[in-house]
């Protein structure tokens, strides 16, 4: 082993990336008798590809038989219900239509009929009156569409965070802010090193998103490639929420499934994604020219979408692979690497599959797993205080006042959800925004980050000045009143 | 020399041009539509005066820092010394607005005041 | 639940609501309630340490906190009560108000009349869609005014600013003061948003440079904010290509406009004006919904708080008398309508029982011209501008001599 005074940990298996795929892989995992870690690069975990994601459970009837997508896809969708109501995460099982303009595009939904139905999925062919009586706000000039009731939308972060609060509670252990910077095998073992520690593992897992063939190729394995492709999203206000009830796909083009208008699990219609290759896998800005061409895809299909009514817009980086397709694999070369890489859409409907699949290969790789006695698969619920009636939340400010104070105007945020988020992990405003949504509505947090600034601050014991908006170098304000003016005033 | 001074009395807001001696004495003044104009350039030339706000440190008090000014306003070449002064001067609450933070604030015979109470 | 019965329920504790629940019980009222979310009364003035309120009102500059002191010492001569961290959560239409406190808990309040006097909220970032990353150091103009003046933090020290509007205009002052270095303001029209005076006080006095035409066409930086780049805009606000620059900071501020905040009040069914985005009123400044009224910003955004001060007495006083069941049908009703150069008049109905004082804003700026009210009363202006709101008042005989049901408001040619 090389000569390091970096601090030294051991795990029997150790899961690098804490998106929707390694925090799945973890809460999968934790229903064995085996020692996992999970290291995330970034402050919390979800924060990478799946934050951005646009959260769509799909139907199952999109993928090309014979591929990897197509094996986990549906068997995905068909877990999610069970999934979300364990860890008590919001599933909207809201159906999925994806409908077609011209004579030929309606030959295209026939034979996406035919292809899902023989998997198992159930499908429904829309004419024109059905389609736009179950969706009145439609362009007029469609033909018809395909209806996918099991499909649905979750909120990507809310599940990425709900798998590890579980995983965390059956034993297992993760670290934040820490990211792989070596990779190497030796002797049997695997070693990991961030910058303050070395991880000695039998067996590593890479779910690392966009940086998976970086880590592979840490470890040698230089056979696939990720090909980062951003997608932008724009959000509208609740107040035209309704518009739409399922989420509308037009007939895909080659490359991507086009672009979609979805209603999201949170309750905002949204528009997107672009589709754009990019060669840099951190690039999250969004454009005058992705917003067009996805205002113009939107509007094809939901004529009447208003721009004045965004209220904010974000983009997300596909962790897409070379192959065209996902690869879940054992590294050909070195013995006890598992690599989950090129995960790109339908993966987050995939994952829970994805996961439910890696013990079979670690078991091939040699690890012996027994079922422990005692998983629990129940996460400790969460309570929505917007979704509760006049009386239970009358109720519940009785027992604890803290959820009498609002903090979050717009979403009726109290400060009881913020101080429970941040007891199940939340660690940045960020992070509050996507577990409670609190930040997440009409004023973008105009009114309530202060509050949370301050609250933060209070209870992980930090000063204002280091409260993060989404981990280190992101403090929200640098400076105390009079600290710049002591040295240089005007 | 030409100096221009654009009048704040009104929305107009006009461009009065002012052309100034060797002494910096006013010699001419046009450009204003009206005699408020012409007051208004004439001292904001002269003796150009602002009011002072800002925030000193508090201590006891529900927020940590309390809102001042000048209760009259200051020379405007005064604000850079005003604000290193308003920069160390902590409060103490109880406070009530118009209680006295800082007596003849520069020398200047003018106080700096609370403006709420905290 | 604990029950509470009301004869006013002013809905926010910021200047409108002062004004309001003050004239309310003045007229007559016995219980008169304010609901406010936030720990103390006053609003988003105690944020507003400036001085520039109240020279209509109180004849003097006084700074925003000042001016809200003396309204809430003027409250506390009476008897009118107040609950502080409590927030609405519905509005009925039968006047019914659900709000909640740690204290209490869920409270039901019936009122006789409502007051809704929410204010209004700061346009955003997304609704603009700025391109580019999405770091920390990105904040409305109101937000860092509350960082720095409540809650003594500077969130940066190199600051672009964009918007010229007031709030825009005075953070960087604000920003400028406590040590920080305003890089530029930036302005998409080719005049200043705000006030003159606010331009010569807050930028020129400090050297700051202000471009107009101009607009951040995109944002650097995936952490914290480390650049902007603006460009001129032509007369469609598109960016000329080839006039871009980068300029490095660490805070970008908006000050890009402000929305009333009326979710509460569709929810309970007001009908809202596509142009000021606040509720429809009439000349007693009630809403579509019978007993419900609205003032200040909520209903309209103001340019100066003594006009704050004085519409919403109105809407407390009317409040008041509808409460004591002494409000009764307007037998003429003639509707309000906004002519040329006129962007929006407030109210929007009127009845030619009551004086009346309308309140409006130009769409354009415009020098010598005259203010002409359906040819009742003519009144000379040296200058209108957008920033600046217009009123006039209107007496019952001036309006009993209208002929027809419309009164159309203009600027016309002198």
């Amino acid at each position: 082993m090389k000569v390091t005074d970096k601090q030294t940990l051991t795990a029997q298996v150790v899961i690098v990336g804490g998106g929707i795929i390694g925090t799945a892989t973890a809460r999968e995992l934790s229903r064995y008798n085996v020692d996992v870690l999970l290291l995330e690069a970034e402050a919390e975990v979800g924060w990478g590809t799946t934050k951005a994601n646009s959260g769509i459970v799909h139907g199952g009837f999109h993928e090309e038989p014979g591929t990897l997508k197509a094996k986990y896809c549906f068997p995905g969708n068909q877990m999610y219900p069970q999934l979300c109501e364990e860890l008590d995460v919001c599933f909207k099982q809201n159906g999925i239509l994806m409908v077609g303009r011209t004579p030929e595009e309606m030959e295209t939904v026939q034979e996406y009929y035919k292809r899902g139905t023989e998997r198992g999925v159930k499908l429904q062919l829309l004419s024109k009156e059905e389609l736009l009586e179950q969706e009145p706000n439609l362009d007029p000039e469609l033909a018809g569409a395909l209806y996918a009731p099991e499909g649905g939308s979750v909120m990507p972060f809310e599940l990425a965070a709900a798998l590890m609060e579980n995983a965390v509670q059956n034993g297992v252990r993760y670290e934040v802010n820490a990211k792989v910077i070596g990779a190497w095998a030796e002797g049997g073992k695997k070693y990991l090193e961030t910058a303050e520690k070395v991880i000695e593992a039998d067996y590593v897992i890479n779910a690392a998103g966009l940086f998976s063939d970086d880590l592979a190729r840490m470890f040698g394995d230089d056979y696939f490639s990720i090909r980062p492709r951003k997608g932008e999203e724009y959000i509208f206000d609740l107040s035209v929420k309704d518009m739409v009830k399922s989420t509308i796909f037009p007939v895909p083009g080659k490359i991507s499934k086009g672009i979609l208008v979805i209603p999201t699990a949170a309750g905002n219609l949204m528009m997107g994604p672009t589709g754009d290759n990019v060669d840099e896998k951190e690039d999250l800005g969004t454009s005058q020219d992705g917003f067009n061409r996805v205002f113009d895809g939107a509007k094809s299909l939901v004529p009447g979408l208003d721009p004045r009514k965004i209220i904010a817009q974000f983009a997300g980086v596909r962790a897409a692979s070379d192959r065209g397709d996902f690869i879940v694999e054992l590294s050909p070369n070195v013995p006890g690497l598992v690599h989950l890489a090129g995960i790109e859409s339908p993966g987050l409907t995939a994952a829970p599959a994805i996961a439910a699949d890696v013990p079979r290969l670690l078991r091939e790789a040699g690890l012996e797993l027994e079922e422990k006695e005692d998983f629990n698969p129940r996460r400790s619920g969460v309570i929505r205080f917007h979704t509760l009636s006049r009386e239970e939340q009358d109720k519940l400010v009785q027992e604890d006042p803290s959820f009498g104070r609002i903090i979050c105007r717009c979403e009726s945020i109290t400060e009881g959800e913020i101080v429970d988020a941040i007891h199940r992990g939340a660690r940045t405003l960020d992070g509050i925004k996507f577990r409670v949504r609190a930040g997440a509505g009409r004023c973008q947090g105009g009114f309530c980050q202060p509050f949370i600034t301050q609250i933060l601050s209070r209870e992980l014991g930090i000063p204002v000045t280091q409260v993060t908006k989404a981990g280190p170098g992101s403090e929200q304000v640098k400076y105390e009143a009079k600290e710049l003016s002591e040295q240089e005033v005007l | 020399m030409l100096k221009h001074i654009t009048c704040t009395v009104c929305p107009m807001s006009c461009n009065v041009e002012l052309t100034l001696g060797e002494d910096n004495e006013i010699l001419s003044l046009t450009g204003n539509k009206c005699a408020r104009g012409k007051a208004y350039a004439t001292s904001e030339h002269l003796h150009p005066e602002r009011t002072l706000t800002s925030i000193v440190k508090a201590k006891g008090g529900m927020h940590p820092v309390l809102p001042v000014r000048t209760n009259k306003p200051i020379p405007k070449d005064k604000l850079k010394e005003g604000m290193q002064v308003v920069s160390k001067v902590e409060a103490q609450a109880p406070i009530k607005m118009g209680d006295v933070i800082v007596a003849d604030f520069l020398g200047l015979g003018v106080d700096l005041v609370a403006t709420r109470d905290l | 639940m604990k029950q509470v019965h009301v004869d006013v329920a002013v809905i926010g504790g910021g200047p409108a609501g002062l004004a309001a629940s003050l004239a309310a019980r003045k007229e007559g009222a016995e219980r008169v309630l304010i609901i406010e979310r936030n720990t103390e009364l006053g609003g988003i003035l105690q944020q507003c340490i400036h001085h520039g309120f109240g020279l209509h009102r109180f004849k003097e500059e006084l700074t925003g906190p000042e001016y809200a002191q003396r309204f809430i010492d003027f409250i506390k001569e009476t008897d009118i009560e107040v609950m502080l961290e409590t927030m609405v959560l519905e509005v009925t239409p039968e006047r019914k108000i659900y709000a909640v406190n740690s204290e209490s808990g869920m409270l039901e309040i019936h009122a006789k009349s409502i007051v809704l006097a929410m204010g209004c909220r700061e346009r955003t970032r997304g609704a603009l869609r700025i391109p580019g990353g999405r770091p920390a150091g990105v904040y409305s103009a109101g937000t860092a005014q509350r960082y720095v003046n409540i809650d003594g933090y500077v969130p940066g020290k190199k600051a672009v600013i964009l918007g010229s509007g007031d709030i825009g205009l005075i953070m960087a002052r604000r920003f400028t003061l406590e040590g920080a270095k305003v890089e530029a303001v930036v302005e998409v029209l080719p005049y200043a948003a705000g006030l003159t005076r606010n331009v010569v006080q807050c930028l020129e006095d400090y050297d700051i440079p202000l471009y107009l035409q101009s607009t951040v066409i995109e944002i650097h930086g995936n952490k914290r904010i480390e650049a902007v780049t603006i460009a001129q805009v032509d007369e469609k606000w598109n960016p000329i290509p080839g006039t871009e620059r980068k300029i490095e900071c660490d805070t970008l501020l908006l000050s890009v406009g402000l929305v009333p905040e009326n979710e509460l009040s569709s929810q309970a069914g007001v009908a809202i004006d596509p142009i000021t985005n606040g509720p429809l009123v009439d000349d007693a400044m009630m809403t579509n919904l019978p007993g419900i009224f609205a003032c200040g910003n909520v209903l309209h955004v103001h340019d100066l708080v003594d006009n704050v001060s004085k519409e919403s007495e109105r809407a407390g006083m009317y409040a008041g008398r509808y409460a004591l069941g002494k409000s009764s049908e307007k037998a003429r009703r003639i509707k309000v309508q906004a002519g040329e150069n006129i962007r929006y008049v407030v109210p929007h109905e009127v009845s030619s029982e009551e004086p009346v004082e309308f309140f409006m804003r130009v769409q354009r700026p415009q020098d010598d011209v005259a203010l002409d009210v359906g040819g009742l009363r003519r009144i000379r202006k040296t200058s209108v501008r957008p920033s600046e709101m217009l009123d006039v008042k209107i007496t019952p005989e001036q309006l009993q001599s209208l002929e027809g049901d419309t009164l159309v408001i203009q600027i016309v040619e002198q």
